[in-house]
């Protein structure tokens, strides 16, 4: 056995796991050890963890030019126009709210920007290069990954497992490595384990790694399916209604993940239907109705604009 | 499922108990274990233990011998069926394909005069078997599900018919004297006959060895991960990075490869191969030790394998009932045990006990459900 760091990384330390995070593992284990320390302990435990699941991703280019951009998405199955020219840009390092009613086309947007649908014409670019012709996991290289509506993890594989494919997009380990288990191999899979452990901590189900997806409760399984979207390294995270299911509660807890998630330099686009959290987590918020973009702003503004209240929000308390 | 479970000791499934104990175990003391079970296995054409034999109905060494032939097929399918969720019915067309190479490599009767020995025939079986692996692979494998398994039909049927009707392949006539490895006794006397079932199963029992630390090196990274990830759901994987044509093509080809050695070797021990024997109801067969045992689980498939050549061999009477037998089995067992006798358990981390240790604190506290064992490098399960 012959572990190989890789020799761009600086900050990773020689033992897996345990050194990563900067503590030595005392008796009975990482929950034991989670629940036996003081807040300051806990606040600065959580910052090398975020830091530990930061690493590696390039946040070159200052915050606020443009990230993603949209022009003139149109998506027709047969006769039915889901996407009409749909045009709208995701400028680096913001939260952008997708929202409209049931059937407005917003995960059909979601679709054709992560190539499971080829658009019908225009285009989506990640930093002005063109997705169009892409496969899907190469769309996810090049830094957009997502999450489900309806939750679509591996089921069989642990959590720690799961969150390890999305690491393995970084990963160029192939059978003959495999096989004879070269250098590139352990290095890769040492890296691999430590960040995919220390982004299960960071969205907070750590204290779960080792069960399988299948049997973990309704919330870590949204929270899974984020860290393993995160595992991609992503420029642009993309959530499909993250809060579906959800109590207020939980809720409120995925608004500051959200937030966090932010905070450590991802730009995050949300589909969402529950208004407290968008409203609560986004910078802009963009608007679809009937594969029409109607409305494009700040929440503020969108909250008040007609357009909008009159296709989706209804008539707000005390205007009547 | 949680930790709690196993330390109350309710109800734990005796397989759940067994890989927790297995778990639970050091490396040195795995190995413990393993040794002499590894030497008990190697013995067992020796020993012929009175009740475990099959004689004098079937020599019991060539019993052995196809049951880990069959073993080593199902090693080899299960990599295609078990992992990566490829449902192929048509896998005894590798084990033709491995089987003719090396006939038409060495026998004399074929239309190459090249006669090599059979030791140099076995990695170009195995290369061509892959190959075609790919062939077969790269239009199909963009079909999903029972696309995907009909097509495979058609391509074992396809194999079978070709060897029945091209004339290079003499049809039923076939190929003699296929040669076996050329080991001599002192006294000069060939080792490897097809009437001694004994070399051959002590050589499948080592290729098999081989085969499975190979594969569990495969199981233990990125391919593997890729693999499951695959079968759980495809459409996420991709979403996830995972290029599925390319690991399902890989998935193909090597279990293509060792459905070949698995040929080649067959090919060697009865020392004549026709157009006989490679039809779908074998490739139904060697399904059904996959199914059987625990798709997904490599030590479950070689138990499959073996349940699957050695009843009909002790018992005789129901030899000629057997695929009823198998039929209604498998039904029960899919109504009460879907996962097989032994059911799917991959290791997919090569640092998942450390890992897992860390989070827990103690290896053996981990729950049945999650997915820290033994899992040293290429220890074969």
């Amino acid at each position: 056995m012959n572990p190989q760091e890789p020799p761009t990384d600086e900050m990773r330390p020689q033992d897996p796991v345990t050194e990563q995070l900067g503590v030595v593992p005392p008796e009975g284990g990482l929950v034991a050890e989670l629940e036996r320390m003081s807040p300051e302990e806990r606040a600065k435990h959580e910052a090398q963890v975020a830091a530990a699941a930061a690493t590696d991703r390039e946040i070159t280019v200052g915050v606020g030019d443009t990230l993603l951009e949209l022009r003139d998405l149109t998506m027709r199955f047969g006769g039915l126009v889901a996407l009409d020219s749909v045009s709208f840009s995701i400028r680096r390092g913001e939260i952008l709210g997708l929202i409209g009613p049931n059937g407005a086309g917003k995960t059909t947007c979601f679709n054709a920007m992560t190539g499971v649908y080829r658009p019908s014409s225009g285009d989506v670019l990640l930093e002005g290069q063109s997705l169009g012709k892409r496969k899907r996991f190469d769309i996810t290289r090049a830094g957009i990954a997502r999450t489900f509506q309806n939750i679509r993890l591996f089921g069989e594989m642990t959590a720690l497992e799961n969150v390890m494919v999305g690491t393995d997009a970084r990963h160029r380990t192939s059978v003959p490595g495999a096989v004879l288990r070269l250098p590139r191999h352990y290095a890769e899979e040492r890296a691999g384990t430590d960040k995919a452990m220390a982004l299960l901590e960071f969205v907070g189900i750590a204290d779960r790694a080792a069960d399988k997806a299948r049997n973990l409760p309704y919330g870590y399984q949204r929270r899974l399916e984020i860290a393993r979207a995160l595992a991609t390294e992503p420029k642009l995270l993309c959530l499909d209604e993250p809060a579906a299911g959800f109590n207020p509660a939980e809720k409120d807890d995925l608004v500051a993940l959200i937030r966090k998630i932010r905070e450590d330099g991802y730009t995050v686009l949300v589909i969402e239907h529950d208004m407290r959290v968008v409203m609560g987590v986004t910078d802009r918020i963009v608007v679809l109705e009937f594969g029409r973009k109607i409305a494009d702003g700040k929440p503020e503004a969108i909250r008040e604009d007609p357009a909008v209240v009159a296709a989706y929000l209804g008539v707000p308390d005390g205007s009547a | 499922m949680s930790t709690a479970t196993a330390a109350e000791g309710v109800t734990v499934p005796f397989g759940a108990r067994l890989r927790n104990w297995w778990g639970s175990l050091d490396r040195w003391q795995q190995w413990g274990v393993l040794i002499p079970l590894v030497a008990l296995i190697y013995l067992l054409p020796v020993l012929n233990p009175p009740l475990l034999t099959t004689e004098p109905g079937t020599d019991f060494q060539i019993t052995l011998f196809n049951a880990a032939r069959i073993a080593l097929i199902a090693i080899g399918l299960n990599i295609v069926v078990g992992q990566a969720g490829l449902l192929d019915l048509g896998y005894v067309g590798f084990f033709a394909v491995g089987a003719y190479t090396t006939a038409v490599l060495s026998s004399p009767d074929s239309f190459l005069t090249t006669q090599y020995p059979w030791l140099v025939c076995v990695p170009i079986a195995m290369f061509v078997t892959a190959v075609s692996g790919l062939v077969i692979g790269a239009p199909t494998l963009r079909l999903r599900g029972d696309y995907l398994a009909i097509v495979t039909l058609g391509f074992g049927e396809i194999v079978r018919l070709l060897a029945d009707n091209l004339d290079p392949l003499r049809g039923q006539r076939g190929f003699a004297d296929v040669p076996g490895p050329e080991v001599t006794r002192a006294d000069g006397s060939a080792v490897f006959t097809s009437s001694d079932g004994t070399p051959w199963y002590w050589l499948t029992v080592t290729v098999i060895i081989i085969v499975l630390m190979l594969v569990g090196n495969l199981e233990r990274s990125r391919v593997g991960r890729a693999w499951v990830a695959i079968r759980e759901d495809e459409d996420a994987a991709e979403a996830m990075g995972v290029p599925t044509f390319r690991f399902k093509l890989w998935a193909f080809a090597m279990g293509a490869a060792v459905g070949g050695l698995s040929g080649s070797i067959y090919a060697g021990q009865v020392g004549y191969i026709n157009s006989q024997g490679f039809d779908v109801i074998t490739s139904i067969l060697f399904l059904a030790a996959v199914v059987l045992g625990g798709s997904g689980n490599k030590v479950g498939v070689i138990l499959g394998a073996f349940l699957i050549v050695y009843i009909p061999d002790r018992f005789q009477v129901i030899a000629q009932y057997r695929f009823l037998i198998f039929g209604i089995a498998i039904m029960v067992l899919m109504v009460f045990r879907p996962q097989g006798l032994l059911g799917a358990r991959q290791r997919l981390l090569t640092y998942g006990r450390q890992a897992y240790q860390r989070l827990i604190g103690k290896g053996e506290q981990i729950s049945s459900e999650s997915a820290l064992q033994k899992h040293g490098n290429g220890v074969a399960q």
